[in-house]
């Protein structure tokens, strides 16, 4: 125990603040942080300048119209991404309209009307464990389902529309949590005000939950739709093809590619002729996509955040 | 069975037939039970709460009367607010709530089958804790209960409803040039009126306020207090208040709760003490605890 000084005085103050212990742990603590951040960053550094090194060049080469306008071929100056910008516009669309509504429509319910018992509980359990399901198995299941499940007079078998609603099945538990993390958010004073001033439960929940809830909602429905854009697993079991002719806008039940089962087939062929560069070059336009889709969900949710607040 | 309220004399905000309406659809009944000092709104007997198999409130028994501010108060959680939120069934949204016992507003059990808790509701405004204006137009705020009882036909009804209820809730002349401004802009005891106009909106009969100046600074809460004041002519007010000076002050009637310890659970349960005129309470209670809690010797 400190004895206190019987007169405080200047010096006396300045010894006890002044302090001589040196702090070790906590600034090593920062810099170890700092020092993970630097990792992650130079890991995502690398893979930036590892692809753009090659693709960007070779894009402003051969001209960025050429290489998007061109289909598969089996020569490398050739091949374009037409088909597979096509593809992958297509299935995002189709998780846009059957994913999301299904999702945003799952998590209401279960948030807003279900009743907290050990049936919604394992619901929700599930739900998450979907989430980390391997995409491969949702290939399997979206094969039986949609290509052989009986639905083969509306998706025409192995198709663009089948890989789609395949897609759409991979992201739902997805667009279910973070919905629901979103309508969790909501504060329960608003719904309170809400029911208070006479309103019914949809009412509240139009009204009030849902456009508080939106741009979390929208982040979370963007996110998992640039995830289910980037597999190229579950379309290997879809019939995803590299080269064929066709793959127009519209053709719903005909052949398909897609951005990242593109990247996956064209790096498996002989470096010789070229097909690195073009590799490069395909990655560097799934990037752009992927962010830019990342860039639209955040711009929205800024826009709609500030009607919120 | 007779529509006639001879009760409900009092100024109609706009338009008649929608005031009709909404008593009509809870089929309030000529209540016999007008005293002379005022006619019965509520009549509460044996009232308990229940959270699944706990039992929160127990024999609470009062009767809340026309153009009076009847004041809840008592210590932390003796189940004011509970009690409150039974009388216009908000705790119908707690799952595991139920309610015991007898509710009646002029004659009507409020708990039987047939009645819509979300027209009790409209009769039967509230005012939270804490100010929760909608993320929406101080206009908006004021117009939400009116578009969703459909109160009000025309553009111009609705302009109307939104400037009385702002009017009566001592708001107007602060807000009226920015009635399209979000009502988060405003201070806390703006916000706080806001949600008076709100709850006026929908043109009720009685006002459920729950702590309303809890989080409001002195000058704010002498606004409101006086604002009830004003108010109470037209409408009926309870309020759960934890500062005795302003149940003092504002109500007419007051009851005491309290909390007693059940043995084998710990837990507590709340019971109403006490309940007569306000100047008796705070005088001459004939309980010892109503006399311990409000000369501040528990609680």
């Amino acid at each position: 125990m400190s004895t206190i000084p019987t007169e405080i005085t200047r010096d006396v103050v300045a010894a006890k603040l002044h302090g001589e212990k040196v702090d070790i742990a906590g600034p090593a603590f920062r810099y170890l942080l700092m020092g993970c951040l630097g990792l992650v960053l130079a890991a995502l550094l690398a893979l930036l300048w590892n692809v753009s090194s090659v693709g960007v060049p070779y894009l402003a080469d051969r001209g960025v119209v050429d290489f998007l306008s061109r289909y598969g071929s089996s020569q490398a100056e050739l091949a374009g991404l037409y088909q597979a910008l096509m593809g992958t516009i297509q299935m995002g669309i189709i998780i846009i309209v059957v994913a999301f509504p299904l999702g945003v429509a799952t998590a209401v319910y279960l948030e807003e009307y279900a009743s907290d018992n050990l049936f919604t509980r394992a619901l929700g359990l599930v739900i998450r464990n979907l989430a980390g399901v391997p995409a491969i198995v949702y290939g399997l299941l979206g094969a039986a389902l949609f290509a052989r499940g009986g639905l083969e007079g509306l998706t025409g078998r192995e198709s663009l529309l089948s890989a789609g609603l395949t897609l759409s099945i991979l992201v739902l538990p997805i667009v279910v949590i973070t919905s629901a993390e979103a309508l969790r958010s909501v504060p329960a004073s608003l719904r309170e005000g809400g029911f208070g001033a006479g309103a019914t439960r949809w009412e509240v929940v139009r009204t009030l939950v849902l456009p508080n809830a939106f741009p979390g909602i929208l982040t979370g429905t963007i996110l998992s739709l640039a995830r289910g854009l980037g597999e190229a697993a579950p379309l290997l079991l879809l019939g995803v093809k590299s080269s064929f002719s066709g793959g127009e806008l519209g053709e719903l039940r005909g052949n398909f590619t897609s951005l990242p089962f593109l990247i996956a087939d064209w790096s498996k062929k002989p470096a010789s002729q070229g097909w690195p560069d073009n590799t490069q070059a395909a990655i560097v336009v799934t990037l752009v996509v992927i962010l830019g889709i990342n860039a639209i969900g955040i711009a929205l949710r800024n826009r709609y955040e500030k009607n919120t607040r | 069975m007779s529509n006639a309220t001879p009760a409900d004399t009092r100024t109609v905000m706009s338009e008649p037939s929608s005031r009709d309406r909404a008593v009509s659809a809870l089929e309030v009944r000529d209540s016999r039970a007008s005293t002379a000092d005022g006619t019965t709104v509520f009549d509460v007997s044996d009232l308990s709460v229940y959270y699944a198999d706990f039992r929160a409130v127990r024999d609470v028994e009062l009767e809340v009367r026309q153009h009076e501010v009847t004041a809840f108060i008592g210590p932390s959680g003796c189940g004011k607010t509970t009690v409150l939120r039974c009388f216009n069934r908000m705790n119908d949204l707690i799952e595991i709530a139920r309610v015991e016992g007898n509710l009646s507003y002029h004659g009507v059990d409020l708990y039987a089958p047939k009645v819509n808790p979300v027209e009790v509701r409209r009769r039967i405004g509230m005012v939270f804790q804490k100010p929760n204006p909608f993320p929406k137009s101080i206009y908006d705020n004021v117009a939400y209960g009116p578009r969703t009882a459909g109160l009000a036909k025309k553009g111009s009804d609705l302009d109307d409803i939104v400037e009385q209820s702002l009017r009566r809730a001592a708001l107007w002349d602060e807000v009226k040039d920015r009635l399209k401004a979000s009502g988060l802009g405003l201070s806390g005891g703006q916000q706080q009126r806001l949600c008076i106009a709100r709850a006026l909106a929908t043109d009720p009969e009685v006002v459920l306020m729950d702590e309303p100046c809890s989080a409001l600074d002195p000058i704010a809460t002498g606004r409101i207090e006086d604002l009830m004041e004003e108010i109470k002519e037209q409408y009926t007010i309870i309020i759960v208040t934890h500062n005795m000076q302003q149940a003092a002050r504002v109500s007419d009637r007051c009851a005491f709760f309290t909390t007693e310890v059940n043995e084998e659970s710990d837990t507590r349960t709340g019971l109403l003490v006490e309940f007569d005129a306000t100047e008796t309470m705070f005088s001459n209670p004939s309980d010892e605890r109503t006399e311990n809690y409000v000369t501040g010797r528990f609680g």
